[in-house]
């Protein structure tokens, strides 16, 4: 599922980077805590996450993870976006809640199969 | 040339969330200019940065030292915080002694050094009461 897909799933509102637009998604993680996030490793994922701070774009960067979806209506600070822009990391917001978003996307086929949290 | 390696040093400032992860994400670069593989990368830059962390939640920060050689890369990350009372205990999932503004930033679950195990290849742990605490993690470039 390319960023796009993601986008009008979740109704969301994309606020950083255009450069990841042709990625495609196969996977997600939902999760507030960062090393939850850090002890599983997949590729091509989304991290869904109700955590507002640049620790959440730094992990991102580490786990080589391009996207990430801000849930409940949270808006990243600039600081979080200037930090997003240069790791080319795309930032998403979205008024759903982690349990209705998470259930969008799987419906709409990103199951997350293969041991995500 | 056989025995040379890249040395990078840089502080760890204390109680900075807004740049902790400034050095792992430098070494993260470098290696991947250097053109290690992706999978030792990400091992390597996971392992850093929850060490990285660790310094700045439990000790006012601290110093990383990175050896990048050949084969490995060794990170040494130093701290002169409080120590490790009990690593065993602090190696378990789970267990964690960091105050409740640490979770509010989404560590100090208890995950930090099982995490480093995780993904590190060697993993020794350095501490004394009072003194500080030494985290020297190895990993591997080339699979065995």
């Amino acid at each position: 599922m390319k960023i796009s897909e993601i986008s009008s799933v979740l109704e969301a509102e994309i606020i950083t980077g255009g450069q990841n637009s042709d990625l495609e998604i196969y996977s997600a993680c939902g999760a507030d805590l960062m090393s939850d996030v850090m002890a599983f490793v997949k590729e091509n994922v989304v991290l869904l996450t109700g955590l507002i701070n640049p620790q959440v774009v730094r992990t991102a960067e580490m786990m080589d993870i391009k996207v990430i979806v801000f849930v409940r209506g949270k808006t990243p600070t600039q600081e979080i976006i200037d930090l997003a822009n240069e790791k080319g990391i795309t930032i998403l917001t979205t008024k759903y809640s982690m349990f209705i978003a998470s259930g969008k996307l799987y419906e709409a086929g990103i199951t997350g199969r293969g041991g995500c949290c | 040339m056989r025995d040379s390696f890249l040395e990078l040093n840089y502080d760890i400032p204390a109680n900075d969330f807004l740049h902790a992860g400034e050095a792992s994400s430098s070494v993260k670069k470098m290696l991947n200019q250097l053109g290690v593989a992706p999978d030792k990368v990400k091992k390597t830059a996971i392992s850093m940065y929850e060490a990285e962390i660790n310094a700045v939640i439990h000790a006012n920060g601290g110093e990383a030292h990175i050896e990048i050689w050949k084969d490995k890369v060794i990170i040494k990350i130093s701290d002169k915080g409080p120590g490790i009372p009990n690593v065993e205990l602090a190696m378990q999932e789970g267990y964690t002694t960091a105050p409740d503004h640490v979770r509010d930033m989404g560590f100090g679950a208890g995950m930090g050094l099982p995490n480093i195990k995780r993904y590190s290849d060697e993993l020794k742990i350095d501490t004394e009461i009072g003194k500080g605490t030494v985290v020297t993690i190895t990993v591997y470039l080339k699979d065995k």
